[in-house]
């Protein structure tokens, strides 16, 4: 049991921290400053193409589709090292993480060459057409109709939760095909242009007052057969590679954690104390260290798996499970050591309030709550699955929310 | 960053493993339960022979020299046999407080003993339903003599010799008690857990040798209790992975409704939860073998941190068992109680939950963490 770099990792490291200190600000100086959407993604484009630009972007992908060709640990070391830096990658996360990985496993050499290099320097983004208003957890339940018209597929239908849908480039798409197929078989899987006509997006304002999410109606989408991924009717398989993407891509919750309540604690007052002398108080930061501590640890006891050639497996499913719960239950605790003044949202940028009503979109966004310990009991434990009424019937057959 | 147990370390696990299922099976466990004998002498003669006792104690003192990552691995897994020996009072607490400061001639006396198992020791602390503080301990020495009374002592009835926390005029300090001295009277207690032994120990003018420093009493004990922590919360969490594994082959087996209760939404999430817990305590507990095995600056935050959620994780797990098992979960008969007791037993054996929840939050404060935690 150690900590330690190899050498080989040491060099990698200390060569990525060179690069990041050159070129950005450490998270503990840096002053958050208010800015537009528009100015965020100027931001993000500018960091993205610096980083390709001296090798950097996606550090698993093959060199020729501009990546790095990089050991998983190599990718980890990045990913810590950066992690400590502002910086502007979110606009990135599902077209790097998700749609990258799904090309590079079906597109044909042709397409993989022609878009993943301007993906990987961040001059296209992408995005996920995923779920429906039918198909959240359920998302084999989708509906959006894809009908074979000569060299074409016609589109037609609407997605939801669509992260970055308003300022994406391009996008992957799964449909249903054929409805008289079972439930996970008449699907087709493709990837297409956001600005070919008959694609219109309509961003949702979330409670939090943020839009990152979109609606996304399909009429008459005209996609070349070219752009299909994987053979007709096995959209489900092509989805299922993006969703193990999605697993390494979706961790911690994030949001003021431990070390901002311990901060908060020990500047207000309970009473002419400091509420940190309080022992409800301490109770509290007490248990969300232990899960705070116990994520981090079974983190790296992924890397070590991960650094011996193993794969990441369901078990990751807690980390977002306990970060998100934690994220809601910390900012709420932390709200109420304000007392009455917790009611205030005058500060647009207080991180407990933003952490507070951020969190309950956490807890859906990716795998809600209550699907992430279905996968925790069916994958990692081996239960069964529930007894389901759709499983045995073409699509067309099962039963529907009226 | 390597972050696992070694391919040796591994090798004594699967050892200790084959070892533990045929000669600990739970009723083994049942039989101290229900029976008279404070430990199981045939299982206890067996670890003693492996040289378990032995694990870090040098060679020159007769033991193996081994790590304490290889004792973190023999701790899970007696935690998940519930092995019914005074293994943890002689290991974790007595030979580990004389490796910290006992004196060459102390060492000599005891370490061999202690080695090769003819010797029990343990660690005499509480006085009763309170936190023992340098305001209520009672028992005290003078001259050499110790006078007072201990209660509970874990294995107190069958310990060759204690370490003892005592006032020393207006200090206190740690005093190592033969306890076959004439002034030592033992009464063997009932507990919430019989598959393991408590004694109340009085002491009148009985024979005391100061170990450890004069007015190091509560530093030393704190500082053995961070270390045994660590090998307690792998004993812990080896009960609670044992719990969740009992729980999920009941679920499995058991119908209802026509289908396996483990088919059932609400059995799955609550099993999801007892594997949370037990993943997150896990991994505090490697967290907290690394830092026992290298004497790190942080080895007091990382023992708390184990403790507290290694402690959580046994009582959910256990707690959550008999819940999964229904009417059957409470009856004698079923084994479900075995991990429920022992957990709880071992929630209260280094001090409460809410004391080690607080000393968490002080290990936070003091090595000012917040900094540089990421």
């Amino acid at each position: 049991m150690d900590f330690n770099d190899t050498p080989e990792q040491a060099a990698f490291r200390s060569e990525a921290r060179a690069f990041l200190s050159a070129n950005a600000t450490l998270k503990s100086e840096s002053v958050v400053q208010q800015e537009t959407e528009a100015e965020y993604l100027v931001r993000a484009r500018a960091w993205q193409k610096l980083k390709a630009e001296n090798g950097w972007a996606c550090l698993n992908w093959p060199t020729e589709y501009g990546g790095r060709a990089s050991t998983p640990m190599e990718r980890i070391i990045w990913g810590q090292e950066e992690g400590k830096f502002e910086v502007p990658t979110g606009p990135y996360a599902i077209g790097l993480g998700m749609c990258g990985p799904t090309m590079i496993a079906y597109a044909s050499e042709e397409q993989k060459r022609e878009h993943l290099p301007i993906m990987a320097s961040g001059e296209r983004i992408w995005c996920q057409l995923f779920s429906e208003p039918s198909a959240g957890s359920d998302l084999a339940n989708l509906r959006t109709k894809a009908v074979r018209d000569g060299d074409d597929w016609v589109i037609n239908g609407q997605k939801i939760w669509t992260s970055g849908a308003h300022y994406s480039d391009w996008g992957i798409l799964v449909t249903r095909s054929d409805p008289t197929q079972l439930k996970h078989k008449g699907l087709t899987f493709f990837f297409l242009d956001m600005k070919s006509p008959g694609v219109e997006v309509k961003p949702i304002k979330q409670i939090s007052g943020a839009s990152n999410f979109n609606e996304i109606y399909f009429t008459d989408v005209r996609i070349p057969d070219a752009q299909r991924l994987g053979a007709v009717g096995e959209g489900w398989k092509v989805s299922i590679t993006t969703l193990m993407n999605e697993r390494l891509a979706v961790g911690n919750a994030g949001g003021p954690d431990v070390p901002d309540l311990l901060r908060l604690a020990a500047t207000t007052d309970i009473d002419g104390e400091p509420a940190l002398n309080n022992a409800a108080v301490r109770e509290k930061i007490a248990t969300w260290h232990c899960q705070r501590s116990g994520l981090k640890y079974t983190n790296y006891r992924t890397i070590s798996a991960l650094s011996r050639g193993g794969v990441p497996g369901p078990e990751n499913s807690i980390t977002k499970v306990v970060s998100a719960a934690k994220q809601q239950d910390l900012a709420s605790f932390a709200m109420d050591l304000m007392d009455m003044g917790g009611i205030l949202r005058e500060d647009v940028e207080d991180k407990f309030l933003n952490s507070y009503m951020g969190a309950p979109g956490y807890r859906i966004a990716g795998g809600t709550d209550e699907i992430l310990r279905n996968i925790i009991a069916e994958r990692v434990l081996g239960l069964p699955q529930d007894i389901r009424l759709d499983k045995q019937v073409p699509f067309n057959e099962v039963p529907q929310s009226s | 960053m390597n972050f696992e147990f070694s391919d040796d370390q591994n090798l004594l696990r699967e050892q200790a493993q084959g070892f533990l299922q045929s000669k600990c099976p739970l009723e083994t466990v049942r039989a101290v339960l229900e029976g008279d004998q404070a430990y199981d002498t045939a299982l206890w003669k067996g670890i003693t022979e492996m040289g378990w006792t032995a694990t870090t104690i040098p060679e020159a003192y007769g033991g193996i020299g081994l790590g304490h990552l290889e004792l973190c691995v023999l701790a899970e897994e007696l935690g998940r046999s519930l092995a019914p020996v005074p293994f943890s009072s002689s290991v974790y607490l007595a030979t580990e407080v004389l490796l910290m400061c006992a004196n060459e001639a102390q060492k000599q006396a005891w370490l061999p003993g202690l080695a090769d198992g003819s010797i029990i020791g343990t660690f005499a602390i509480a006085e009763g339903g309170k936190a023992p503080s340098r305001h209520n301990i009672e028992t005290r020495v003078a001259d050499d003599r110790i006078s007072g009374c201990k209660i509970p002592v874990p294995d107190g009835d069958v310990a060759d010799f204690s370490v003892v926390l005592a006032c020393d005029g207006d200090q206190h300090s740690l005093f190592l008690v033969d306890l076959k001295d004439p002034g030592v009277t033992k009464r063997v207690l009932k507990s919430i857990d019989p598959s393991r032994s408590y004694a109340e120990l009085n002491f009148d003018s009985a024979g005391a040798e100061l170990l450890g420093e004069a007015g190091a009493g509560f530093a030393l004990t704190d500082a053995l209790f961070d270390r045994a922590a660590i090998l307690f919360a792998f004993e812990q969490v080896g009960g609670a992975h044992a719990s969740l594994e009992m729980a999920k082959a009941y679920a499995l087996e058991r119908y209802a409704f026509g289908r396996p209760i483990a088919s059932f939404q609400a059995i799955k999430h609550k099993l999801a939860d007892m594997y949370i817990a037990l993943t997150l305590a896990h991994s505090n507990c490697y967290y907290g073998a690394w830092a026992l095995s290298t004497d790190a600056s942080e080895l007091s935050l990382a023992a708390a941190t184990a403790r507290v959620s290694a402690t959580e994780a046994f009582h959910e797990c256990s707690k959550e068992n008999i819940q999964t098992h229904g009417g059957m979960g409470f009856t004698w008969e079923f084994n479900c109680h075995l991990y429920y007791r022992r957990a709880k037993a071992l929630a209260l054996n280094l001090g409460s939950l809410t004391r080690w929840k607080d000393k968490l939050v002080t290990q936070l404060e003091e090595s000012n963490k917040l900094a540089n935690t990421n």
